[in-house]
Order: C-alpha cells, then structure tokens, then sequence
C-alpha cells in the first residue's frame, strides 16, 4: 500500500460513495450548529418534509448573537433580530431532537470550544459546521471544516457531503519557540509567509517540534487560523496530549470503547514517504511576537516592524496595501510599538480558551489597564469562565480594570452589542481584521493574549518580551 | 435552484484582490432567517455612507452597472467566513456569474447550490475582461457554461475548467440533497460498517 498521509486515512475512513468521476459522499461523524448560518436549512428541511438524518450527532449551541452582559436569558436584553434567531435555534433543536445549549445553560459558548470541551470532537472524525472556524477541531487529528448553508441542510438531511478531495499540504514549525512567542504567533506567522490564498485548495497538516510542544488549546489556536491562510482544513496528529485531553470528557468514549479508540487514534499518522503537494517550513526559533497592520490576516509584522508602503508590495497587493493604510489610518514608516489604541478585546474561538486567559493574566497580574481605554475578556464559554474564577483570573482582570463577560463570540465579529465605533483601533486576539468586522469604520490588530494584554496596559502595541 | 446554462450581460470591474465575505454582506444582515432580500445590502459598507447614501463611485451605484449581472474581481474572491449569505445577496442582487483569478474554497462551492457560477481564469485574461468590463454597458460579455466559454464585447473567446458534476448539476438546476438521498443505500451500508469499526463515534 502507497503511504498515506494523516488526511488521506481520514478521508478513506470516510468514504460512503464515490461516483467515476471522483466526486465522494463523505460521511459526517459531528455536525455542529449555531443560530446564525442554521435557520434557512431547518426551513428548508420542513419544506421539504426531511427529517434530521442523525440527530444525535448533531449539536447546537448559539453563540454568535448573543449578548456577553447579564440579564442576557430574557430575550427582551437582546436585539429583535437576534432574538428572532436564537429562539428559532431553541424551536429547530427541539423539533429536531438534536443536542442544544441553551443560552441559559453554564456548557453553552463558542461552537469551536463547546465541543472539544464536552468531548463531541474526537481524532479521526469528520467534523463540520456552518462556520469557517470549524477548522479549529483539526488540533485533535480530526477532518473538520466550515461549510455554506446549503451544505448545512444537506448534512442534517443525509449527514453526509458531497466532495473532492483537497491537495495535502504541510505546514512545519521547527525546534522551539522563543519566549514570549505563541501558538498564536505561528498561525499568523504561517500566514504571512503563504498569504490568505497560500492554502486554497489544500488540507494543511502542521506538525514539527514547536507543534508537538503545544498544548491542545495551543493546537486549536493553530488550526483554527488555517481558514485564514485558505485551506479547507488544518490538522494536527493526534498523540498521548490528545488523548489525555479527550479522556473523561462528557460524550468521550470510556471503558473498553476507550482502549479501542485509543488504538485506532495511534494509527492516525502521516506515512512516512506520504506525498504533500505544498510544504512551508519555518524554524521556531525565527518566529517572533506578531501584529498585524493592515486589513487581511497576511499583514503580519513582528512587533518590532515598522508599518510597510504600499509600494513595498507587487501586483495587485498595491492596491490592497494603500486600501488598507487609509483603512487603518497609517503612515508608513510608523514604529508598530508608537500605535495607540483605544480598546482590547480578549476572547473567540482562536483566543478564548483558559490558556489564553492564563497567557493574558500572567502579564496583567498587579497591572491596571491605561486609563480610558475599553477593555475586555470574553471567555469562550461558562465553564472557560467558570473555570477562570476559581484560578482567580477573573479577580486579576477585574483588578486590572477589564470587564468580566458572559461567553459568546462577542466582538470578533460584532453581531452582539460589542462593536467598535467608526474610527475606534482595537488590540484583538480573534481571527479576522477585515474592514468593518468589528464594527463598521473599526480598525483591528491581531495578536496574541499575552500581547493583547500588554497592550492593554501601556494603550499602544506593545512587545510582551519588555514585560516578561 | 436555478439552472444556469447561459448569459449575456454587462459585467462590473471590482478590481480588488482578497475580497471577503464580510465585505459582500456585513454581519448586520446576517440575523436574517430568510434567504432572500439581501441584493441592496450587497457590498453595503462600500456602496453606502454613514446616513445610508449611496457612494456614487461604487462600481454597483454608477448608473451603468446598476443591473450587472456579472462580476469580474481579483483573486482570493469571497475569502474569510462561510456565510452563504455572500452568495444569496450575489444572486439577490441579479449577478450570476463571477469572474476571477481564484477563490476561496467555501464560497466557491456555495455558489454552486445557488445557481451562481464562478469562472476561474488566469489573471492575463481576468485582466482582459476586466477592461472590458470597465466599457460599461457598451460591453457585454457572454457566458457560455455548455461550451465552457466566455466572449469578450471585442469577440475573444476564452475557455474555462468547471467540475463536471457542478456543470451538471448547475446547467440542470439539480438539487443535491435529492441527488445525494438517492444513494442511501450507500450511506446506510457505510454507517452499518462504520458503527461496528468505530463503535464510539
């Protein structure tokens, strides 16, 4: 047998059909759902008179919408529209019999982390969701990626996806990382050496020394990004982290199912010899704390950078680049560490999960954030924030003077009240600095927690290495 | 879904690369429960001001590409979220077809389900076209997708690749969840099989 990668034993475990022409239906093992991209395939199943295929590997939770302040189970606290969908999330999963956490729940908060949390997601499964950041459960060596509406409806109807296999790809972080440097800081860093199309078309497999050494929730962070980069999907070989991870958790196999799992999840590697059609190597050791400067994730600088010219691009990234600086409001030339900011956002499905609010207390343990300026945490979900309170990182954050929220994806993308205002400049630890995200006019800087928080307490890009 | 066999008509230039779903439909509207109406908030963060005036210099709000009904960009087309509101408010709006170097893989195949097709050419004839796109309505450009072919307003022929089950299934209005229920026997074979190997999932 030819070897194979971790993607291809993933994708041939999961075959249900393949027509001549090489178009497979792809069984789906989790099927996660939010308010937002569900409710027109819900109504397109009652239009049709379908069913849900596999309701109990369907889960659903809203997250997208829903307030971060309390008050937030009465309905009356959030906007008419965003009411109108979680409640029409709270009717489908109900009609449907699938598996929901209602807003009221303490389990409920970002899709991306409810379901490693309760277990759902496992190494070797096929995971998908109506959202691009499902690539985010790939850190545990499952094939997991976003998908349109359309497709939402065609899995809940037949739980499976009509697909070609992408290209392999790979991704490798060589040796350590310097102190200070983050997951984070090598998913943006991967991006900026291959560009937001550098992946199209690709499953990225990221594996290397500085991967293995990352924890799970480092891992997610990774994968999470790898939208960013345009790969379908980013995963990671599962091993004894993952495992450790998984075990225990609430829909996690136990007993002899466990050791059976167990046994097939070490089977799940690439194939020495495995054929990649891309490979992007970068050395740990290289990688430094980053920030981005413009409005797509590939503009990414170390934070000891100056903002670029647009002419320092080629082609059509010119363009993009002089849009951007007038976008951002900056002048070439300007030291990143002399950007001031207005607000720091801490939280989503990339930063949201208890290491990143461990990574962002360490640097403000003691610390107040710069006066006037907006701050806040948003855990990734209630038993983030729950869990959060009992190290007593909520005290140390609510010391340093940042709001303590409810868990949602809040401010990443803006569809709950937290927005930016036109013009507002935002340190942000989520995924996407595209125009407008969090907030029509709002101007955002990706980075890691632990910078995120520096940031918070000097009010400018900051080098978290002068604080350690 | 709409079939999509072929088309004649005045194409926008939209010459900006990594165009994102949070540009084509800002996440204000994505709290709809519907599929429709999204056409006039296509683009709204480029194509309207603060009071809600439309900005005269968006390409869609020039008096001659008010009823585009195809779109030539750059590359990375439709990056970032998966929402398929992107494609809805494409086709809300009266485009059906997309033109561009690349595209970012989910928005790519949402258009398929949507009766949008979107052409993938090199970026010497993307330029090509977007010059001629750029003629207003004095240039129509016509897309043939049985043939596999665009012809420029000068009479250039370009060919295109498409998948040959997403042709089929375009040029015929097919949809997949029908196609796909049709082979359950496959899928019911695959979870018998699949339920004793790995019990757990």
């Amino acid at each position: 047998m030819s070897p194979k990668t971790l993607y291809d034993k993933i994708w041939d475990a999961h075959v249900a059909h393949e027509a001549e022409d090489g178009t497979c239906l792809l069984y789906i093992d989790r099927h996660l759902v939010h308010e937002v991209t569900s409710p027109q395939a819900f109504e397109g199943l009652r239009m049709a008179g379908r069913g849900v295929h596999a309701p109990d590997k369907t889960i659903a939770v809203p997250d997208h919408n829903v307030p971060t302040t309390p008050g937030r189970n009465d309905p009356k606290n959030m906007t008419e529209d965003s009411a109108i969908q979680v409640a029409a999330l709270d009717t489908n999963a109900k009609e449907f019999g699938i598996h929901y956490y209602p807003v009221s729940d303490v389990r409920q908060g970002i899709v991306h982390i409810v379901g490693p949390e309760q277990g759902w997601t496992l190494p070797g499964m096929t995971v998908v969701c109506g959202d691009s950041h499902t690539a985010t459960h790939g850190a545990f060596g499952a094939l997991a990626h976003g998908i349109g509406t359309s497709e939402v409806e065609h899995v809940l109807a037949t739980q499976t996806l009509i697909q070609k296999k992408s290209k392999n790809m790979k991704v490798e972080i060589t040796g350590k990382l310097r102190p200070g440097v983050t997951a984070k800081d090598i998913t943006l860093s991967v991006i900026g050496a291959t560009g937001t199309a550098g992946g199209n078309g690709h499953v990225i497999e990221y594996c290397g020394e500085a991967i293995r050494d990352l924890s799970m929730e480092g891992r997610m962070t990774v994968c999470n990004m790898a939208i960013e980069g345009g790969a379908r999907a980013g995963i990671i070989a599962p091993d004894e982290k993952t495992f450790e991870y998984c075990k225990g958790r609430p829909h996690a196999p136990k007993g002899a199912q466990w050791e059976a799992a167990v046994a097939w999840w070490k089977t799940l590697f690439t194939d020495e010899g495995a054929h990649f059609d891309k490979v992007v190597t970068l050395k740990g050791e290289d990688i430094a704390p980053v920030v981005t400067w413009g409005t797509s994730p590939e503009d990414v600088l170390p934070i000891t950078a100056s903002v670029p010219a647009a002419d320092s691009f080629t082609g059509g990234k010119v363009g993009a680049a002089q849009r951007s600086l007038d976008y951002m409001a900056l002048t070439p030339g300007t030291k990143l560490t002399d950007i001031s900011i207005d607000t720091v956002f801490i939280g989503s499905c990339t930063n949201g999960r208890i290491e990143d609010l461990r990574a962002a207390a360490a640097v403000l343990k003691g610390k107040k954030k710069k006066d006037g300026l907006r701050a806040m945490v948003v855990p990734g979900s209630g038993l983030v924030r729950a869990q959060a309170e009992e190290e007593g990182l909520a005290q140390i954050f609510i010391d340093a003077g940042f709001e303590w929220r409810l868990a949602g994806c809040s401010m990443c993308l803006a569809m709950n009240p937290d927005q930016l205002a036109p013009g507002e400049r935002c340190a942000a630890t989520s995924n996407r600095n595209f125009e407008g995200r969090q907030g029509r006019g709002g101007r955002t800087h990706l980075m890691s927690p632990a910078m995120a928080a520096a940031a918070a307490i000097t009010g400018k890009l900051t080098d978290v290495r002068e604080m350690m | 879904m709409q079939k999509f066999t072929k088309l004649s008509g005045i194409a926008a230039p939209l010459p900006l690369v990594n165009i994102d779903t949070d540009m084509i439909i800002p996440k204000q509207f994505l709290k709809t429960i519907k599929r429709s109406g999204l056409g006039v908030n296509l683009f709204d963060e480029m194509r309207y001001d603060d009071d809600r005036n439309e900005i005269p210099d968006f390409v869609l709000n020039k008096p001659q590409y008010r009823d585009a009904q195809i779109l030539v960009a750059g590359e990375n087309f439709g990056c970032g979220s998966s929402r398929e509101h992107a494609p809805w408010a494409i086709a809300d709006f009266g485009i059906t077809c997309v033109i561009a170097p690349s595209y970012a893989d989910i928005f790519y195949s949402n258009c398929f389900k949507n009766g949008i097709l979107p052409i993938t050419l090199p970026q010497d004839q993307v330029d090509v076209l977007m010059k001629d796109a750029e003629k207003g309505s004095n240039a129509r450009i016509e897309v043939d997708l049985e043939a596999q072919t665009i012809t420029s307003s000068d009479g250039e022929v370009f060919s295109f690749e498409v998948d040959s089950f997403k042709k089929h299934c375009l040029l015929n209005g097919l949809d997949d969840i029908g196609l796909t229920m049709e082979k359950s026997e496959s899928i019911a074979g695959f979870e018998a099989k699949a339920s004793a190997e790995r019990p757990w999932v």
